[in-house]
């Protein structure tokens, strides 16, 4: 049919993306191969590797249930409760996300300077990535139907039985996403855990990088970490099954009634305030002591190159990611089908890769077939293509999906040539979220450590690597400014979260 | 003796008076019908009933029990009371079966059992009960949602605008199946709805709903012949409005003179129903004649609007069969039978 010729060049385009994206994967895969199982049994099956397995499965275990349940405690409070100043409430417990991973562990790092190990990574992890909770949880809690709880009161259920067998229930969807993107976080961060000196798969692959950069040492430690990746993923599709939680039915919800707190309103009030003292009052405290204790002699030109370099790279990179996730965004609403499905797959895959991994790759990759690529511009920004896809198809598919294809031939039933139908119809419909997935990937490009440490040409220092070299001097007054302007810089990346959070629940 | 008693409750929702005093009583094995258009407070009247919200003033007595005294009282899950919502409000998370089984008491021994009779109770067949509730239809939620506030053996089950998401006649064939299920189970409903239709089929007793106040209660007859005033009349059928004068029974009228049954004298306002109203061919009882101003052939039932000479009244629409339609501009007679309704 000639329908579907037009989509040729998209489709191979879309596939040239997909096998790039496929490249850390096979990388791993093939150095597998290539140094021969005996070497991959020594490299992979000794104390040192169990150790680091063992020590990112106890992260995992102890974080994840610890922030569900502060999320999912904080989202009632804050959608299900009279508590004074909720939407306050609510804003700070997005806000953390502003600041990067490795800056709340640098304050704290500044202010309790013996904090260590698991305990201490545990710690600090769930204050940092609660937010990836919070956020979906607190968003389910609004959708749901209160009829379903006025039922369960109507059939005899007191209200605490009707939040643990119908409230929490219905919440595994969000529970299961938001504690994905934690698990996936936990086993790729590389800064936050450094700095409190706790040894993960990841920074061991770094420290590994950082002695020799092609060695089949880092890149085994790189296939465990896949593979628990993989697991990962695996495990929360098994957990999450296919249930469909959606309303049924029809007619608009009912916005639910509010628990009220009365006499117990300011000693739960606690809780909101700690929390938020011990994810931003740190923070902002540690950083203002530094800034004042350095003064104005610490905001010098290098903070403002450094600026400058870190906009222009995210920029950059925040174009050029969403350029390549343009093709399948486009296939995968107007062309769906079971090739546009692996693709897209490819496309999402890759995104939940740790960015060690994937700097690995691409160097190893370069420095044997491409060495002129190697430590240039360019493979930075293709790591960061790879890092951020999934997050530029997401803005990307919403909008390119609110320009349907009718309106493409209403405007050419009227005269316009195709072309000219998708510039003026499709394209300016789609042009918002195109603007949001740059500017998504650019604020994610803002706060990336471990890739840029990993892939940037000598000479190239944005705000997260002179931060980073900085604080390994123990020169915490010198890396104060720049922790700041990653913070001010990220602000915006909350404000779009709270409002897309707002718009999934429809408000 | 009468099961459930409201006293002038009444409840804000800042500056709206959403319940205005109103008054209902409800007696056992009866089906009421609380109507109103949308936003008459037809749905907080039942959700204070339920238990899920409190008057800020008024009383509710229960079975002898005193459920709430103004903003006190007796919480949703220990009332007793069941209800079946707009749509079902299932778990989305279990099963029918697991739905059905949610209120029974912990470990209950004839579970499978009570499960099967409840699914047999509202018509389903037994297979259902492993389904997921988006794997059924809108009625079948309904019918499971009723099965599953039937598993508690209530004694008050209340129907929350349970048939308005449904098509027209799985309407009907819902509400009498409700009415079956309850009637055989001995249960009293109360029904809401804005349907008045649905109301007068299903009710022993209907109460109007307007603004917050309880306009009238009483049986469907007394509230469809005999409405308290013209926006009742209106809301709860159509109906023909016409100034008269009222004398010895008889009302003075632009249909000529009409029996009324009414003490009242002198000038007011009379109703009839349009099924009261037809046009006279052969001129038996001849009345006032008019002039056929449109002709809508619908089938079975017809609409002709006839215009009346020398009165600034709209034209009078009069339901007709489809046999012997005038034409349009033809001159007829209108013949009325049965009473008059005078508002006094």
């Amino acid at each position: 049919m000639g329908a579907s010729r037009p989509h040729v060049p998209v489709i191979v385009f879309a596939a040239l993306v997909a096998m790039f994206s496929l490249v850390p994967l096979g990388f791993i895969g093939w150095v597998t191969y290539d140094v021969g199982w005996e070497t991959v049994k020594t490299l992979v099956f000794r104390p040192r590797v169990g150790e680091l397995i063992l020590g990112t499965l106890y992260l995992e275990l102890l974080t994840i249930p610890l922030s569900i349940a502060v999320a999912v405690g904080l989202a009632w409070l804050t959608e299900r409760t009279d508590i004074p100043g909720a939407r306050l409430w609510a804003w700070l417990a997005i806000t953390p996300l502003a600041v990067p991973a490795f800056v709340h562990s640098y304050a704290w790092v500044s202010l309790v300077p013996g904090i260590r190990g698991l305990a201490g990574g545990v710690f600090v992890a769930v204050l940092a990535y609660f937010p990836f909770l919070y956020l979906p949880v607190a968003a389910a809690l609004r959708r749901l139907d209160p009829a379903v709880e006025d039922a369960a009161a109507s059939l005899g259920l007191a209200p605490v039985a009707v939040f643990f067998r119908v409230v929490l229930p219905q919440l595994r969807l969000a529970i299961c996403g938001g504690s994905l993107l934690i698990g996936l976080h936990l086993l790729s961060e590389y800064g936050l855990f450094a700095m409190i000196r706790f040894d993960t798969l990841a920074t061991a692959i770094v420290d590994q990088f950082q002695s020799s950069y092609n060695s089949p040492a880092a890149s085994m430690i790189g296939g465990v970490l896949v593979t628990c990746c993989l697991f990962l993923l695996g495990l929360e599709v098994l957990l999450r099954g296919n249930e469909r939680y959606a309303r049924i039915g029809a007619g608009a919800a009912r916005p639910a009634n509010l628990q009220r707190l009365g006499r117990f309103a300011l000693p739960v009030l606690l809780l909101p305030a700690t929390l938020a003292m011990l994810t931003l009052g740190v923070p902002l405290l540690t950083l203002g002591r530094w800034l004042w204790l350095g003064g104005a002699a610490i905001w010098d030109n290098e903070v403002t190159g450094a600026v400058g370099q870190t906009i222009v790279l995210a920029l950059a990179g925040g174009i050029l990611a969403t350029m390549a996730a343009a093709p399948m965004a486009w296939l995968s609403v107007r062309a769906p089908g079971r090739l546009q499905r692996f693709l897209e797959a490819c496309h999402y895959y890759v995104g939940s890769l740790p960015g060690v991994v994937v700097a690995l790759a691409l160097v190893s990759v370069t420095v044997r077939f491409l060495l002129p690529l190697y430590q240039t511009f360019a493979l930075l920004l293709a790591g960061y293509v790879l890092l951020f896809l999934p997050r530029a198809m997401v803005g990307l598919r919403a909008s390119i999906a609110q320009a349907p294809v009718e309106l493409e031939r209403a405007a050419v039933a009227l005269g316009r040539t195709p072309g000219q139908a998708v510039r003026q119809i499709t394209l300016r419909l789609a042009a918002p979220g195109a603007a949001a997935s740059v500017a998504l990937v650019s604020l994610g490009i803002t706060n990336e450590l471990t890739a840029t440490l990993m892939l940037a040409p000598t000479g190239v220092d944005t705000l997260a690597t002179r931060f980073w070299a900085l604080t390994s001097e123990i020169d915490y007054v010198a890396a104060a400014p720049y922790a700041v302007m990653m913070v001010v810089l990220s602000l915006p990346l909350t404000l779009f979260l709270h409002a897309q959070s707002k718009r999934t629940a429809g408000q | 003796m009468t099961l459930l008693h409201l006293e002038t409750i009444s409840k804000r929702y800042g500056p709206v008076a959403a319940l205005d005093g109103v008054s209902l009583s409800v007696e056992p094995d009866s089906r009421t019908a609380v109507v109103g258009p949308s936003g008459s407070g037809k749905s907080t009247l039942l959700r204070i009933i339920a238990g899920f919200e409190f008057p800020d003033r008024g009383i509710v007595r229960f079975d002898g029990k005193q459920f709430a005294e103004g903003p006190a009282g007796v919480p949703a899950h220990k009332r007793g009371i069941g209800i079946v919502s707009q749509d079902g409000a299932l778990f989305p998370h279990l099963s029918v079966a697991d739905n059905i089984a949610f209120g029974f008491a912990r470990g209950a021994p004839d579970r499978a059992r009570r499960i099967a009779d409840l699914l047999d109770m509202v018509e389903l067949d037994g297979a259902m009960a492993t389904r997921r509730p988006h794997q059924l239809s809108g009625g079948q939620q309904q019918r499971v949602a009723l099965a599953r506030a039937l598993g508690r053996r209530p004694q008050l089950m209340l129907l929350d605008e349970p048939f308005s998401a449904l098509d027209t006649g799985l309407r009907e064939t819902m509400r009498k199946a409700v009415v079956r299920v309850l009637q055989t189970a001995g249960i009293t409903a109360i029904l809401v709805t804005h349907d008045q239709t649905e109301a007068l089929s299903f009710a022993d007793q209907v109460a109007v709903l307007r603004e917050g106040r309880l306009v009238q209660a009483g049986s469907p007859q007394t509230l469809y012949q005999h409405p308290r005033d013209p926006e009742t009349a209106r809301f709860l059928g159509d109906a023909v409005l016409l100034p008269a004068t009222v004398t010895n029974g008889f009302a003075d009228c632009a249909l000529g003179r009409v029996p009324v049954e009414s003490g009242h004298a002198g000038k007011a306002e009379i109703m009839l129903r349009p099924e009261q109203i037809s046009i006279v061919v052969d001129g038996a009882t001849p009345q006032e004649g008019g002039r056929v101003v449109d002709v809508q052939f619908g089938g079975a039932v017809c609409t002709v609007a006839v215009a009346l000479p020398d009165i600034a009244l709209p034209p009078i629409l009069i339901k007709t069969s489809s046999i012997a339609l005038p034409a349009l501009g033809a001159l007829v007679h209108l013949g009325v039978t049965g009473k008059a309704h005078v508002f006094a």
